[in-house]
């Protein structure tokens, strides 16, 4: 018991008790490691490879350097596809957390009965597979059958009805709202749950200063949710990034190429016109841009999860 | 009173968008019951036709996506958690050499997604002969689901009092017996979060068995989904129900250990 204490007492980080194990630590580490190399370590780095070859994934490739890089930037079709990865962003990403936090603004200082079962309801359509997600939502936007254009022929408005996945003007939009519908709920949660620790006094000094609800959130609110802020815009922007299961079901990319995103593309590439090396670099560049979005977004708040 | 009306403007709003969430959902599952030859669109009600979920069953071998998606998401959450629990008491209770530099490596990973490695993985299991197996489907999602497996656990190690592992240590208790007798039935939470997770993301994968599998018996319950509406475009009813079948295993256990879905993503998990 002695011994306990002793070393409890001197139990500061890098001061090593007798007796600690050493190098056992890798043999636990090791089955780990190594499913983790082997299946995203290495096919990330032959994914580096792949792109510096033009290859139909059939008869011997051809070195091309970085023209698959140069193309990203260069190929119509490629701008257009990471284009609408940025729109997708505004829809899953930013506008769920506006919405978090307006929410977050009026939640702040209330107690709100009822709080946990609003929030069961918020995340469900998390937990929903996107197929089947997407899989409804076509329902909803069908010009026939769909929910949206009889409820807009119900109240007179039918001229507004259309075929919202196969209009070249509504169908990257119609996507992307569908996107909303799945990340809102988890930026209000976050964002609510955040605003509710926020100490009492914080707002008493606020409005001792004389500041009106406005000011008052952006001088504690939106301050003090710096945190939860990056982790929903994390979340959101990766899932906006990499969506393929939406759109594959959703609209195949179309019409013409009015939704066609990056991921979209790797999958075309790759597994239906046989342009393997291209495909790799626009894995390549997703890696490399989801990385930097992340570091972009968590260096005003540190999310949770790195700490 | 000022506070009443805010009270009241947020019970509005909440119960706006919590509608918003639920009418999608509430509009399928009615779908999924109507007369499958009166049905004129989505949402409208004629009574309860449960023998829908029945005729999805056989017509569209939801039985067999099914098999395939339990084999595969089973698989795959026992072996990943096992492994991250292992590397999670490593990394978050012992001290050795290159332990920072492998965890930022296993942290990157987490930010790698599957879309990004897809090809070289066809590429790589196709040589191996892989493709086309229960393996395909299980190795790849082993791989990304440790690497937020391991995280997560890593976190709680750190939260567990040093003085209780030491304490074991010098009544005699070896490492794996600290971790299975000691430390395991203080994880059990962190380990039913983690469980639920990826069980989550392993059954809702739809890429990577799009590209692994041709075989129809090995398909997976949302590859099955898209195929079958592929199929039957014409059958509202039956596409809905279908849906509801696919959607349902994680949404029962969403309603039963919601705190545990809710608790992991608000710690902002991942997985590529």
């Amino acid at each position: 018991m002695e011994l306990v204490s002793l070393t409890l007492r001197r139990g500061h980080p890098g001061e090593r008790p007798p007796g600690e194990p050493r190098s056992i630590g890798y043999l636990y580490l090791a089955p780990a490691l190594i499913v983790f190399a082997g299946f995203v370590l290495v096919p990330l780095l032959h994914a580096a490879w792949l792109s510096l070859f033009e290859w139909d994934g059939l008869t011997p490739g051809t070195w091309v350097g970085l023209h698959n890089y140069g193309d990203v930037v260069s190929d119509p079709a490629l701008r257009r596809a990471f284009g609408h990865a940025l729109i997708l962003i505004v829809f899953y990403a930013l506008l769920p957390v506006a919405i978090g936090l307006v929410l977050a603004g009026l939640v702040a200082r209330i107690h709100v009965p009822g709080l946990p079962v609003f929030r069961t309801i918020l995340f469900l359509p998390q937990v929903v597979a996107m197929v089947v997600v997407a899989v409804m939502w076509r329902m909803i936007y069908d010009p026939d059958q769909g929910a949206l254009n009889s409820i807009l022929r119900s109240v007179g408005l039918g001229g507004l009805a259309k075929s919202w996945l196969g209009d070249f003007g509504w169908a990257l939009p119609a996507v992307g709202l569908i996107g909303t519908w799945v990340w809102y709920g988890l930026a209000m949660v976050l964002l609510t749950a955040g605003a509710q620790k926020i100490p009492q006094s914080l707002f008493d000094a606020a409005r001792v200063d004389g500041a009106g609800p406005v000011r008052e959130f952006f001088a504690v609110t939106l301050p003090a949710l710096r945190g939860e802020i990056a982790v929903a815009l994390t979340l959101t922007t990766i899932a906006a990034l990499r969506n393929f299961d939406l759109v594959y079901i959703t609209t195949q990319g179309g019409p013409g190429d009015a939704t066609s995103v990056p991921a979209f593309q790797v999958y075309d590439r790759a597994f239906k016109s046989g342009q393997v090396g291209s495909a790799a670099a626009i894995g390549v560049c997703l890696v490399a841009i989801i990385f930097a979005l992340s570091l972009l977004i968590n260096r005003t708040g540190e999310p949770r999860w790195a700490r | 009173m000022t506070s009443r009306r805010d009270q009241s403007l947020t019970l509005v709003i909440l119960g706006v968008f919590s509608l918003v969430a639920l009418l999608p959902i509430v509009g399928i599952l009615v779908t999924a019951v109507q007369d499958p030859n009166g049905l004129r669109s989505f949402g409208s009600f004629d009574g309860i036709h449960l023998g829908n979920f029945g005729d999805a069953w056989t017509q569209g071998h939801f039985g067999s996506y099914l098999r395939s998606s339990t084999i595969v998401a089973v698989t795959v959450v026992v072996v990943s958690s096992v492994f991250s629990l292992l590397a999670g008491y490593a990394f978050g209770m012992m001290r050795f050499r290159g332990a920072d530099v492998l965890f930022y490596v296993l942290l990157l990973g987490l930010m790698v997604p599957m879309e990004a490695v897809i090809v070289p993985l066809y590429y790589d299991l196709r040589d191996l002969k892989l493709t086309d197996t229960y393996w395909a489907l299980i190795l790849p999602q082993i791989g990304s689901s440790v690497a937020f497996g391991t995280f997560w656990m890593r976190a709680f190690f750190r939260t567990v009092p040093r003085s209780l592992v030491e304490a074991a240590r010098i009544d005699g208790a070896s490492t794996w017996f600290t971790l299975w007798r000691v430390l395991l039935p203080l994880a059990r939470p962190a380990v039913l979060t983690m469980v639920v997770l990826l069980f989550m993301w392993t059954w809702n994968e739809f890429l990577l068995a799009l590209v692994m599998v041709s075989d129809e018996g090995l398909r997976t319950a949302p590859l099955g989904l898209s195929f079958f509406q592929g199929r039957n475009t014409s059958n509202l009813t039956l596409l809905a129900a279908g849906a509801v079948i696919v959607a349902t295993p994680v949404v029962v256990l969403y309603v039963f250990l919601q705190r545990h879905f809710i608790r992991g993503m608000l710690a902002g998990a991942v997985k590529g």
